[in-house]
Formats: structure tokens, C-alpha cells, sequence
């Protein structure tokens, strides 16, 4: 089976439509970010929140109005679990022993407003104050730009540097792409989004190097080949490598989207589509900067990396 | 050749037994009860707190308490220094936790005054002298650090011990983050956090202080005789009356303390002549020593028994006590234990700040660990399906890898000890998807090679050595942002960054040297110039 025989599409000549449709995307993601806002977690923004395991199916309405105020309520998991998280934004004072206060608060509230029966140690709490949700929101953005950093070094010392910044603009691309939508479905930022996001870094430049890979290897085998023609034939050629991993990724996703619980929902939905982002930024974007960046360079591989890869020398043209 | 590829295949076999009784095995043993050697059980693969159940706590040690500490310390010395020396001064008061002033030095006593002042204090304190005979001392700023350093270390160690005497298994206790002075504790299986907390944040400082005057109502009551100034080297502590007298109480005590929690050799439960729950402690000999100067000198007066700074009470000394004592008032018999326990443990060098703290239920972890398990087990199946109805016959070698990886994945994740969790699992099924990747990339070049009309071994040959480069540019990018991660994570992300790691370095091995070993094997029995395989 082939799901693209010898498949030869002129990806390259719709550069600037993709470069256009991406920038419009993006920029519909900052306005979005910006008018909406990135919801943050307790994580990311310090509060208080605790998991209550009721007798009976519980009434969500009636705690919401119950607790009232700020108080997000919602079924944990599975329905027959009858588990129900209820999120302030508030953490108690960090000094003493009473930053779990806001959760003594919650449960009292509950036990006198008569919402129904549960049992009063909580299945689980998360309390995180302010000191270590600043602390948590500034590591979670320096070990993107570190890792964005560190990527960009490794390409740039094994391709062009051209290519890195394809892959950085490819790959900053893809990040907006996810912050967009956890924006448009409010998804709270959490630790596992934001290592959903940086898995998410990993992938794309992942995706993008195969390509760059082989648009090193066909420089040598199409000397007399404009750079466009080499990238279109490299994107070419990996097509159906790309879509089957991003196939076999998906699937994986997927399944952890539906069955990983609700703590992996965000980290899943981030994967999901980060993916679906980082295959079509691999394909029309990452190449189409290295092109534009390239333009008026002689096309010709690093001296580095051709001394690591010896040249096979009958190379097929590709169709 | 053939040679060679035995070789290879009793490589494989030998490794994906030794990881499969490494990783895979135990857990079925713990299902199923199958027999396992101990050491073999020991070694089972563990899980982190979120899906073990257990309590996360990140505290931060009020390093400034310390230095605190130190400089009332420090400036109580020198005012007895120059009275010993009969050197007259103003007051002698704290500015801050690192300085304190010293006012009104007679002008003729200056430079014994300085003298004094730089004897006792130059090691620690710069001295800058002011207007009117006034100076002012502050703590040199590599002591401070060196001081605040020393007091998380403490602070650690102290955490440690009651952490180890409160029984939990394998806990971590660990500093944390970039700034200095935080440190975390994880205790798996545990589920009463508040107990923890007041079992790991309390301060547990033992004073015995000689009663100057007192119990009285209020503070001015007490001062009355003093003209409302508390007296040098005396200090007011408040707490519970004598004689069932509910409502707080205040005492003038001697700011010195005859023993501390240090000279402490053992705190047990034990029950007062009331039958009430009470704590008994014992003096280390040095301890045994002091207490008996003090007490013998101060019989029929009262001796405070002061635990964070509140008087427990302040019975009467009848005679000379040497190395026993107890501690009553109204505790219940748990908390006379875990007094006991922090008594015994040491007294922490600074008071504590929760910053962070989560609590998972055993029963959220069970659903945790049954929900990765369904996603694992769901993805797994949909990938060999896809990846067997794509490449055919290919595609179980390509399964084969994949199935290695994971093992291997497993056998090394227990076999360091790393701690498998919730992301950890996510870590699991992408490496599932992604590690299928290299596969593809070889199937994919091979396919092309094919298409070129060369021979299959040779396709397979140039395929593998072709893209082993692209294999190790992507792996070496994958390992950067996973190591970031590990950086960036606490817990359960560090197991997704762990997890991620490690399948991508055994996906090299399986991907590779396996796959590659197991089309050698398909084209064994056929002639080199074979042009055909199924993929």
C-alpha cells in the first residue's frame, strides 16, 4: 500500500499562500490570547483546588451556588465516580500552617449547605501559592526559550543556518498555533499543557529536520537544480513518511486523548493539535523560509555535515 | 553472515528476556501473585505519587528566624561583655534580623568600648559607628549566607529524621528550585496531610526558662512591678495557667535558657499523676549537668516549660533535678506521640512557610493508573493495527521494535528506579507513536530504494545506513527539549521527561540494530538479488 505513489506536488509554489495563511492564523491566535486570555491553572496563577467524593450522584448546580463567588465546579472524571473538582483562585497565607485554609473553607461550606452527603477527606487537593505559582510560570517560559535556543543551535551547527530559523519559525508557528486554541477552548494552562508544549517543540523540529535532512542530501545529487526545485523534491519524497508518523502519532494521541483521564485531557488536546499543526508547518513553512532566507546564496551543503555523510554516488533523481 | 546473524538474534533475545523479567515480569508477579525472588520484587518499577496516592509539600525555611536568632544572641553577649567590664551604655536594640545598634557609649569609654565590641563580634558583624557615641553592628554578608545556607541544611536534615521516624517508605526530601531556601517532601502512601504537616513544620524549640514573675491576666498586670518595662535580660512568654486556670497566661522569664531541646537524649510518651497523656525527656549528660546548676539554684521557684514559644507550664522546682523530665498539659495521646517524635528528632533552626502543597487519595491514583493502563492498551492496539494493514509482513518488524522498545522502556525505568507516573504514561504512548517513526523513515527509504529496481538486501543495506544520520539529528533534538523538560518539571513531569528519554535511546537500539537484524533474517534463505519483500 502507498498512500502517495511517487507523489509530486508543487508544495513549494504555494509558499507565500501558506506563509499567508499561517500569519493569519497566528495573528487571529494573539488576538485571541489577547481579548480572551490564556486561562492559567493553579499552577501557573496560585489557588486552591480539591476533589470531594459524594455519596450521590451529586447536584452541580447546587454546590456552585453554594460555595458562590469565584468557585468553578465540576464532575472529575468518570460520572460514576461521583467525584466533583471545585477550583478558587485563592490560596490561603503561606506562613503558618494555613495554606490549606481555602480548603477547610470549601469543605464546611459544603457540610452546612446541605448539597449531599460526602466523604470529608478530600480525594484530592492541589493548593499552590503565589511564591510558587510566579516561580512555576517562569521556569515554564524559560525552558521553551531554552529549548527553542538549544534547537536552533543544534541545526544551525548541523545545516545552515538558514534552516535553523526555518525550523525556530516553524516551530514558534506551531506553538501559537496550540496557545490559540487552548485560548478558544479554555483549557487551563497547567504543567502538563505546558509540557504538552514543549513535547510539542520536540515534534516539530523533528518533523522538520527529515525534510531538511534530505534537502542536504539532495544538494549534492541535483547540482544543477535551483534550491526550490531541491527543497519541493526533499518534501516530496518524506510525504508519506510525515503523514504515517503523524498518522501513528495521532493514534496514540487519540487514545490517550480518550482514555488518559481528565488530568491528561490538556496534555492530549495540546498533542492533538500540535501535531495536526506541526505536519502542515513542516511541510509548507519551515522550507519556505529556509528558501526565502537562502535566496542569492549558493546552494550547497555545510562542509560539516557532508564530511559526516558520505555521498552515495548513484543517487536516483527523484520523479 | 549467518554466523554473524545468530549472533545478533541471541543478542536481541538475551536483552529482551533480561528487561522483560525486569520490567514487565514484576508486575504481573504483584497481579497475579506468580513467585519472585525478593531482590527481583525490590526492584519493581515505581510509581510516583500521583498514582501511588501520597502528599507533595514545598516549604520554604524562614532563613531570616535564624539569623534572627543569632543576632539577639550575639548583641545579649555583648551587653553582658561590657557589664562585665563596666562599660555603661543606652539601649542595645535589633534593627533588622542581620543588625543591631548600640546607643549612648560614653565618650571616654570609646575605645575600650570598641575594644570590647570588636573581641567578641568582628568575626561576624561589621561595626559602623554613628553620631552620639552610637554604632551599629551588621552581619557580614558571606556569614549571612554562609548562615542561611546552614540553616536549610538543618532544616533538612531535622525534616529527614522525622520523616524516616514517622515510618513512611521511600520518601524524597529534597531542596527545591532556584532560590535557596526551599525544600520539598513527597511521601508516597500517605493520605493525612495535616498530620504531616504538623509532624514536619513544627518547629519543636524546648526551652526550660527560670520564672522571674508570674502567671499573671494580662501583660501589664505582669510589668506593673517592673514600671511596665520589661527588665534587662528577661522576656515575656505567654501560655497556658496553672492549676485548670483555662485562658492565656503571662510569665516574666530569664531570656536565657537553663536547657534547650538540644541537650535532649530521648522524649517518650508517658501519662502525668492526672492519668493524662504527658511527654517524658531525657538530659544528654552535658544537659543532665546544666539542669541540675539550675535547678539547685533556684528551688521553690517555677521553671517554664516552653515548646515554640509558648509555656506548656511552669511547675514548682522541689530539688535538684538532673537528666528527667516531663512536659504535661492537654494533649491527647496522638499528639503526645508525634511530640515525642519531634522532640526526639531535633528542634528545626527556623520556623516554616507552606508554599505548595497537593494531596492525592489513593483512591484518585487507582483511577489515574486505570485510566493510563486503558489509554496504553488502546493506543498500542490501534498502532499495530495501522501500522500491520500499511506495511504488511514489514509491518509486524516494525511491531516487533515497537513492542522491544516498550519492554526495554519498562526494564530500564525499574531497573534505575526512575518512578513511573501519570505523564510518565503520556511519555509511554508517544514514544509508542513517535517511536514507530524511525521505522517508518527506514520502510519508507527502502520502499524508494525498491522503486529504483536494486536488489532488496541491498536496498536495505543503503536504507539503514542513509538514515541513521536523520535518526540521530531528530533523537539528538528530541533529547534537548526532553532534558529541558526534566529541568523545568517537578514530579510527574520529570517521569514524562524521564520516560521520554529513555525510550528515545532504547527506540535507537530497537529501530536499528533489531529491525534491521530482523529483515536479515527474512532475507536469509533468499539469493542476493532477490527484488522483492513485502512491504
Amino acid at each position: 500500500m502507498q498512500i502517495f505513489n511517487k507523489s509530486n506536488f508543487d508544495f513549494v509554489r504555494w509558499r507565500w499562500h501558506a506563509l499567508a495563511l499561517s500569519t493569519l492564523v497566528v495573528l487571529a491566535g494573539v488576538v485571541m490570547i489577547a481579548t480572551r486570555g490564556l486561562q492559567k491553572g493553579v499552577d501557573f496563577e496560585g489557588g486552591t483546588i480539591v476533589i470531594v467524593k459524594f455519596n450521590e450522584t451529586p447536584d452541580l448546580n447546587r454546590i456552585t451556588s453554594a460555595l458562590g463567588g469565584d468557585a468553578v465546579v465540576q464532575q472529575y472524571g468518570d460520572a460514576d465516580n461521583r467525584d466533583v473538582m471545585i477550583r478558587v483562585r485563592r490560596a490561603g497565607a503561606e506562613t503558618g500552617g494555613n495554606l490549606s485554609s481555602e480548603v477547610d473553607r470549601i469543605i464546611s461550606t459544603l457540610k452546612s449547605s446541605g448539597v449531599g452527603a460526602f466523604n470529608a477527606t478530600p480525594v484530592g487537593t492541589e493548593i499552590v501559592g503565589p511564591v510558587v505559582g510566579e516561580q512555576l510560570r517562569r521556569q515554564g517560559i524559560w525552558a521553551t526559550i531554552f529549548a527553542l535556543a538549544g534547537i536552533l543551535g543544534y541545526i544551525a551547527l548541523r545545516f545552515q543556518f538558514s534552516f535553523a530559523v526555518g525550523a525556530v519559525v516553524a516551530t514558534l508557528h506551531d506553538l501559537m498555533v496550540c496557545l490559540a486554541f487552548l485560548a478558544f477552548f479554555r483549557y487551563d494552562m497547567t504543567l502538563n499543557v505546558v509540557a504538552g508544549l514543549l513535547t510539542i517543540t520536540g515534534y516539530s523540529v523533528n518533523d522538520t529536520i527529515v525534510i531538511f535532512d534530505r534537502v542536504r542530501e539532495n544538494m549534492r545529487s541535483m547540482r544543477r537544480d535551483n534550491l526550490a526545485t531541491i527543497v519541493n523534491t526533499a518534501v516530496n519524497q518524506t510525504l508519506s513518511r510525515t503523514i504515517i508518523t503523524a498518522g501513528t502519532t495521532l493514534l496514540s494521541v487519540i487514545a490517550l486523548y480518550l482514555f488518559g483521564g481528565e488530568v491528561l485531557e490538556g496534555f492530549a488536546f495540546t498533542m492533538l493539535v500540535g501535531i495536526v499543526s506541526g505536519t502542515y508547518s513542516t511541510v509548507f513553512i519551515a522550507s519556505a523560509i529556509a528558501i526565502i532566507l537562502q535566496r542569492g546564496k549558493p546552494t550547497k551543503g555545510q562542509p560539516a555535515a557532508a564530511a559526516a555523510a558520505p555521498v552515495r554516488p548513484s543517487k536516483r533523481r527523484a520523479s | 553472515m549467518i554466523k554473524n546473524l545468530r549472533w545478533k538474534i541471541v543478542t536481541i533475545l538475551v536483552v529482551f528476556v533480561v528487561f522483560l523479567g525486569l520490567g514487565v515480569y514484576p508486575l504481573l508477579v504483584q497481579r497475579y501473585n506468580l513467585p519472585a525472588p525478593e531482590w527481583l520484587k525490590s526492584k519493581q518499577l515505581k510509581l510516583g505519587l500521583d498514582l501511588k496516592g501520597g502528599v507533595h509539600l514545598v516549604m520554604r525555611v524562614e532563613t531570616s528566624d535564624a539569623l534572627r536568632t543569632f543576632t539577639t544572641t550575639s548583641s545579649d553577649q555583648l551587653r553582658e561583655g561590657l557589664r562585665t567590664a563596666g562599660v555603661n551604655t543606652g539601649a542595645i536594640t535589633l534593627d533588622s534580623e542581620k543588625s543591631f545598634k548600640v546607643e549612648g557609649v560614653p565618650g571616654d569609654r570609646d575605645a575600650e568600648f570598641r575594644r570590647i565590641a570588636d573581641e567578641q563580634l568582628s568575626e561576624n558583624y561589621a561595626r559602623s559607628p554613628g553620631t552620639n557615641g552610637s554604632h551599629t553592628f551588621t552581619m557580614k554578608p558571606d556569614v549571612e549566607s554562609d548562615m542561611r545556607e546552614q540553616t536549610v541544611v538543618q532544616a533538612l536534615e531535622t525534616i529527614d529524621r522525622r520523616v524516616n521516624a514517622l515510618g513512611v517508605t521511600e520518601p524524597n526530601i529534597s531542596r527545591y528550585g532556584q532560590s535557596h531556601d526551599q525544600i520539598m517532601v513527597q511521601l508516597p502512601g500517605v493520605s493525612d496531610t495535616s498530620r504531616a504537616k504538623e509532624i514536619i513544620g513544627k518547629t519543636a524549640l524546648l526551652e526550660l526558662k527560670i520564672v522571674e514573675s508570674g502567671p499573671a491576666p494580662t501583660q501589664e498586670a505582669l510589668l506593673q512591678a517592673h514600671g511596665g518595662q520589661v527588665p534587662q535580660g528577661q522576656e515575656v512568654v505567654s501560655g497556658a495557667g496553672g492549676g485548670g486556670d483555662s485562658g492565656t497566661m503571662f510569665y516574666l522569664v530569664r531570656r536565657v535558657a537553663g536547657v534547650t531541646g538540644a541537650d535532649l537524649r530521648g522524649a517518650s510518651p508517658t501519662i502525668d499523676e492526672n492519668n493524662r497523656p504527658a511527654v517524658r525527656f531525657l538530659l544528654t549528660g552535658d544537659g543532665a549537668r546544666k539542669f541540675g546548676k539550675v535547678t539547685s539554684e533556684n528551688i521553690n521557684r517555677q521553671l517554664a516549660i516552653i515548646l515554640d514559644g509558648r509555656v506548656q507550664s511552669a511547675p514548682n522546682i522541689e530539688s535538684r533535678i538532673t537528666d528527667e523530665g516531663r512536659i504535661t498539659g492537654s494533649f491527647t495521646s496522638d499528639e503526645v506521640n508525634d511530640l515525642g517524635l519531634v522532640l526526639r528528632s531535633g528542634a528545626l533552626p527556623a520556623s516554616m512557610s507552606y508554599l505548595e502543597e497537593r494531596t492525592v487519595g489513593p483512591s484518585l491514583g487507582a483511577e489515574s493508573v486505570r485510566a493510563g493502563v486503558l489509554a496504553s492498551l488502546a493506543g498500542l492496539a490501534l498502532v499495530v493495527l495501522f501500522l500491520l494493514a500499511y506495511y504488511k509482513l514489514s509491518g509486524i518488524n516494525a511491531v516487533v521494535a515497537m513492542i522491544f522498545n516498550l519492554v526495554i522502556l519498562l526494564g530500564l525505568m525499574a531497573y534505575l528506579g526512575a518512578a513511573m507516573t501519570l505523564p510518565g504514561i503520556a511519555g509511554f504512548i508517544l514514544t509508542m507513536g513517535m517511536g514507530v517513526d524511525s521505522n517508518v523513515l527506514i520502510f519508507e527509504r527502502i520502499k524508494e530504494e525498491l522503486a529504483a529496481q536494486r536488489p532488496a538486501r541491498a536496498a536495505i543495506n543503503a536504507s539503514f545506513s542513509r538514515v541513521f544520520l536523520t535518526l540521530l539529528d531528530t533523537h539528538v533534538t528530541s533529547l534537548i527539549a526532553a532534558a529541558l523538560l526534566f529541568q523545568f518539571g517537578t514530579g510527574p513531569i520529570r517521569g514524562f521527561a524521564t520516560t521520554l528519554t529513555i525510550g528515545l535511546l532504547t527506540n535507537l537500539f530497537t529501530s536499528i540494530f533489531v529491525s534491521k537484524t530482523l529483515f536479515e533474517l527474512a532475507l536469509m534463505r533468499r539469493p542476493a538479488t532477490s527484488k522483492t519483500i513485502s512491504i
